[in-house]
């Protein structure tokens, strides 16, 4: 038996130092399925990107964070909100689902 | 060609209507998400499964919602009946030319129990309101989930169905036939006999479905905008047409006393000379197979 309690976990992040991305039509990309899961971005207030993630699968934060890290390296955002919800996609395709998220965006304004 | 089975239902929104036209209702920021899947420490969506809203097709005025079968099997709950009600209570009052449904479902999300039950249920009389409000039904169904449960009869209750040959339409789906009747009775496993007995080819044939189409977006969108006109009359006399069909079928005699299988036989007794070759046909073979 594994010691990790069941249920969602919720975690938040928040980066700044990005550049602020602007008023842009809200964007979502990926379906919540079994190894996936979808992404929403909409403008916010401030100069922060602000993430919220639930997922099923508990006790990868640290995971997560890094693969976060990793986003705002890519595509440093500012006044975004990101929100998710997983069921347990791998780091890999939760970065995919991020930089389609982001392409939309771009695809959508030009 | 664009596969419509491989499509999310927001990707088949975007291609069958006219382009840039949707407006969707009750859109994914607003966050209304089901009440019963995170007390069970499944993760919700952001549009509970179902997108909704006005758009145009062929230039006139649709209203449109579409089942998206990736999330809990396109499976109903709460929110999302009542979001396909709402759509459709909205449709008597606006008066649209036609109501499209995406249907992608596995029936009630069992998650959510009674409460998906009473929402197939509405979303059943809802159907119902529109086209005795003269508002014809369209349902289009050809995503890999099939179309089973309360949804396959919510289906029914529509003026007109669109199916593409990989599409499936029954009540009970394989696994549920499998488990209540035994593997002797249905292997669900069995995938030609599944699609013999609830596919696109085999409901045409029936006369279930009113187009049969290939798994191409562009197919099915020239199919919907062919039966926005094509409302049927929701009459006793209509009804008791239909049940006359369906008691024709029922006193078809059993295949056993005739070799061969269930769906072969009854394609046979339906005037399919060469009922043996049916799951081999094309598209358009199949079409022209129909006694019209």
């Amino acid at each position: 038996m594994s010691d990790v309690p069941a249920g969602l976990e919720t975690l938040d992040f928040s980066f700044s130092g990005g550049r602020p991305a602007g008023t842009f039509a809200p964007v979502l990309v990926g379906v919540v399925g079994s190894g996936n899961l979808e992404v929403m971005l909409e403008p916010a207030v401030g100069r922060d990107c602000i993430v919220r993630v639930e997922t099923s699968a508990r006790g990868f934060g640290s995971i997560w964070r890094a693969v976060m890290n990793d986003f705002h390296g890519r595509h440093p955002l500012a006044g975004v909100r990101v929100s998710i919800n997983d069921m347990g996609a791998t780091p890999a395709v939760v970065s995919l689902r991020l930089d389609q998220a982001v392409a939309e965006i771009k695809g959508g304004r030009t | 060609m664009i596969s419509y089975a491989e499509c999310s239902a927001r990707e088949r929104l975007a291609q069958l209507l006219d382009a840039d036209s949707f407006k969707e209702w009750v859109p994914p920021v607003e966050r209304v998400t089901s009440p019963h899947l995170t007390q069970l420490s499944v993760p919700c969506a952001f549009d509970d499964g179902v997108v909704i809203g006005r758009a145009t097709l062929a230039d006139r005025t649709v209203f449109v919602a579409a089942q998206e079968g990736a999330f809990m099997g396109g499976g109903v709950g709460e929110v999302h009946g009542a979001k396909l009600v709402g759509l459709l209570r909205r449709a008597q009052r606006d008066r649209p030319a036609a109501v499209l449904l995406l249907a992608e479902s596995g029936g009630v999300r069992l998650h959510e129990a009674n409460a998906g039950l009473i929402a197939v249920s509405e979303v059943m009389r809802a159907v119902l309101d529109v086209r005795s409000a003269g508002i014809p039904v369209i349902v289009l169904i050809g995503g890999s989930n099939g179309c089973f449960g309360g949804m396959g009869i919510v289906a029914r209750c529509a003026d007109h169905i669109v199916m593409s040959d990989v599409g499936r339409l029954a009540m009970s789906g394989p696994e549920v036939i499998e488990a209540s009747h035994g593997v002797e009775e249905f292997d669900s496993r069995d995938r030609a006999l599944v699609w013999r007995t609830t596919g696109g080819k085999h409901r045409w044939l029936t006369g279930d479905c009113d187009a049969l189409v290939e798994d191409d977006v562009a197919a099915f969108r020239e199919a919907a905008i062919a039966a926005l006109d094509k409302a049927q009359p929701l009459t006793l006399d209509a009804l008791e047409k239909e049940h006359d069909l369906l008691a024709q079928r029922l006193h078809i005699p059993p295949a056993e006393d005739a070799g061969g299988d269930d769906a072969t036989f009854l394609w046979r007794a339906l005037g399919v000379a060469d009922a043996q070759a049916v799951p081999d046909l094309a598209v358009d073979a199949i079409r022209a197979l129909r006694n019209q």
